[in-house]
């Protein structure tokens, strides 16, 4: 087959001046803001300096003007309040038709979303409401030429795009967790507060509900999702009691409790810690796998996180490739040890 | 009831290969094959299937993903439907998901939408929402399983960050479903794989869809990939080797310390 060529349309009359400002959809979760807000604001502060624009957030919820402080205290330059007892839990009907209405009405520039579950969830439905471009799961995004430049990695990481997008306002991103510095505290903010005043409509609502089981507080406290550093644990572990050294090293590094798949099929640990392709993508500061041989599934799932420290028996596991810091030895052994030099150590700081 | 499913054909990303001289991406002799997370969409599909209901599944692609929809058919959906046209080519999420729903509304009616969560090669997980919210009906994502039908009603268990919730949705719905922690996608039987061939398959291209010929491919796609290169290779790391686990821990440390890593 030959190569194929295409023509891409032709962009002519299209107004893009008027929209302006470069905003972030918080994400609250029970009744804290999640990192994850914090990283984006970092980002959207820079880019917003590098188009001369405002620095914008969106909060959603129930309760949430609340919040604003916090944004204030970052460097926020405008803060946007929905708030209305019927957002109290996340519905993707709800809050995407009030993100839609303040969209239209406010026309931003860039907005930017977390790539955690209820952003990956949200952000592709008002794109495509509203006829958007979006570039998914964001680790860069700058500005070149004007235009939001968004990098990815794609392919299971093994490549990594550069995306822009032309034609359609406000370019749209999800961005992971983990990977932008958090906006600092800087004390002096005075940012403006803008209620909104919304219409929910959960009448209408076709989804509900009906329960929700928390198993990740009862086995091990911090969502790998959320954290910075992760210990997790693979079928090397052994046993569900040796899972106890694993949770010892997290806890003294407040640490969330990760898994393999492997660890996961066993019952070691509920289905919400394990990371990889099937299960959670994470890009932690730290992140320490014991006892996992560090199969693709499982790489693609961790691999883009800052420093890496393997524990493994087998010198020849994939791990080590990946590794800043590997250790060949049994876990049983080395967990003990490693806990208490780690408490030591910054017991000492 | 009449279930559709969306399912893709995708290079297995798990056997890419990097050369090391170039550092880039080796696609020669990577298979294709169907996408893990809508394998798992489409078993679902089949699980709470009752008599009577048809499974159609749907896959927009170049001519040789009709290997993945015969593999679909070979599963057990009843029904194959390929889009391929030149015009498709090098969609977005958005294109696709205009694609698919021009498709969707030639079958006409229809209760439940499957999707995966995501395909392996972007790892988007767009195309399922971007499909609901052109069609305006509800969505599910992260969907660990379907619990059951009922009615003009399903129920699902569906991930969250912290374990999972159950939710009840009311018909027409779009789900898009992560693979549980159980799932292993299965080669189905020589003797299903036969009876496949004889099962009712269509291909239709752009004029068979209608619709706004500018929205299709890479003229409809508002984002725009102007590179694609390799990450920056990961710095050799260090692999300690003690005779002791106390001198590797203390080495570990020591290591840590001297990069300020703690
Ligand atoms: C569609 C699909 C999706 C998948 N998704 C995921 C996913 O999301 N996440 C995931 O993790 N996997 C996933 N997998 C599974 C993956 O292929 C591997 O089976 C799994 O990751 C292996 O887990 P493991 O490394 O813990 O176990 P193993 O591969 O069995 O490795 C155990 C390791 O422990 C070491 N070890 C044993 N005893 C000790 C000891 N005492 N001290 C130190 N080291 C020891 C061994 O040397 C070995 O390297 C998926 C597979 C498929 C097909
Ligand atoms: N070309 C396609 N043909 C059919 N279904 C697709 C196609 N691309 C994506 N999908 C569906 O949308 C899901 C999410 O894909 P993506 O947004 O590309 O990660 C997939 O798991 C499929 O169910």
């Amino acid at each position: 087959m030959g190569a194929i060529t295409i023509q891409r349309k032709k962009i002519e009359d299209v107004d893009l001046s008027k929209f302006q400002d470069v905003w972030i959809v918080a994400e609250i979760k029970d009744s804290h803001i999640r990192n994850v807000s914090f990283e984006l604001l970092g980002k959207a502060k820079e880019l917003a300096k590098e188009l001369n624009q405002k620095t914008c957030v969106l909060l959603l919820g129930d309760n949430v003007k609340r919040f604003s402080e916090e944004f204030t205290r970052r460097g926020a330059d405008r803060i946007y309040v929905a708030e209305h007892e019927a957002l109290k839990e996340y519905y993707t009907g709800t809050y995407s038709a009030v993100i839609i209405g303040v969209i239209s009405k406010y026309n931003p520039n860039i907005v930017l979303y977390p790539a955690t579950i209820n952003g990956r969830d949200i952000a592709p439905r008002i794109a495509a409401n509203l006829h958007l471009g979006l570039t998914a799961d964001c680790t860069g995004l700058s500005i070149q030429d004007g235009l939001l430049l968004q990098t990815r990695p794609a392919f299971g990481g093994n490549i990594m795009a550069d995306i822009i997008c032309r034609t359609s306002r406000p370019q749209m991103a999800t961005v992971r967790p983990n990977v932008m510095e958090q906006a600092a505290i800087q004390n002096n903010g005075d940012a403006e507060i803008i209620e909104l005043s919304i219409k929910v409509d959960l009448q209408g609502l076709k989804v509900k509900t009906k329960e929700v089981i928390n198993e990740t507080a009862a086995a091990c406290g911090i969502p790998v999702c959320e954290a910075d550093t992760i210990v997790s644990g693979g079928r090397g572990v052994g046993s569900k009691e040796n899972f106890k050294l694993i949770e010892d090293l997290a806890n003294v590094l407040n640490a969330a409790v990760g898994a393999s798949r492997a660890a996961v099929d066993l019952g070691w640990i509920p289905k919400s810690q394990q990371v990889g392709q099937s299960g959670n993508t994470v890009s932690p500061r730290l992140y320490i796998a014991c006892g996992i041989s560090g199969t693709i599934q499982h790489l693609v799932g961790m691999k883009s996180s800052d420093i890496i420290i393997a524990i493994n028996k087998d010198p020849e596991a994939a791990i080590f490739q990946f590794a800043n810091y590997g250790i060949v030895g049994d876990l049983c052994e080395i967990l003990p040890l490693l806990t208490k030099a780690l408490e030591d150590k910054l017991n000492e700081n | 009831m009449k279930f559709i499913v969306c399912v893709k054909q995708v290079p297995d990303t798990t056997e890419v290969k990097i050369d090391p001289e170039t550092n880039t991406l080796i696609r020669e002799g990577v298979p294709s094959i169907l996408n893990p997370f809508d394998q798992f969409a489409l078993e679902e599909a089949i699980k709470i299937r009752q008599e009577g209901d048809k499974i159609v599944v749907i896959s927009m692609g170049p001519p040789q993903a009709k290997k993945a929809l015969l593999k679909c058919l070979a599963l057990g959906a009843d029904e194959a439907i390929l889009l391929s046209d030149r015009a498709f080519a090098g969609a977005d999420t958005w294109a696709t998901s205009y694609t698919l729903n021009q498709c969707i509304k030639k079958i006409g009616e229809f209760n439940i939408i499957f999707c995966g969560l995501q395909a392996i090669d972007g790892d988007t997980a767009q195309v399922g929402p971007e499909i609901a919210a052109q069609l305006g009906i509800p969505q599910i994502t992260y969907v660990e399983s379907v619990e059951k039908v009922e009615g003009k009603k399903l129920t699902a268990k569906v991930q969250t960050d912290e374990g999972y919730k159950i939710v009840e949705a009311r018909l027409p719905v779009l789900i898009t479903g992560i693979t549980p922690s159980s799932f292993e996608p299965t080669n189905p039987p020589m003797m299903s794989i036969m009876k496949a061939n004889k099962k009712p398959f269509s291909t239709w291209n752009a004029d068979d869809l209608g619709g706004n010929k500018d929205d299709y491919g890479l003229n409809g796609s508002l984002t725009e990939v102007i590179k694609v290169y390799s990450p920056p290779a990961r710095q050799q790391g260090v692999v300690i080797k003690e005779e002791t686990s106390e001198a590797a821990v203390q080495k570990l440390i020591e290591l840590l310390s001297k990069d300020k890593v703690i």
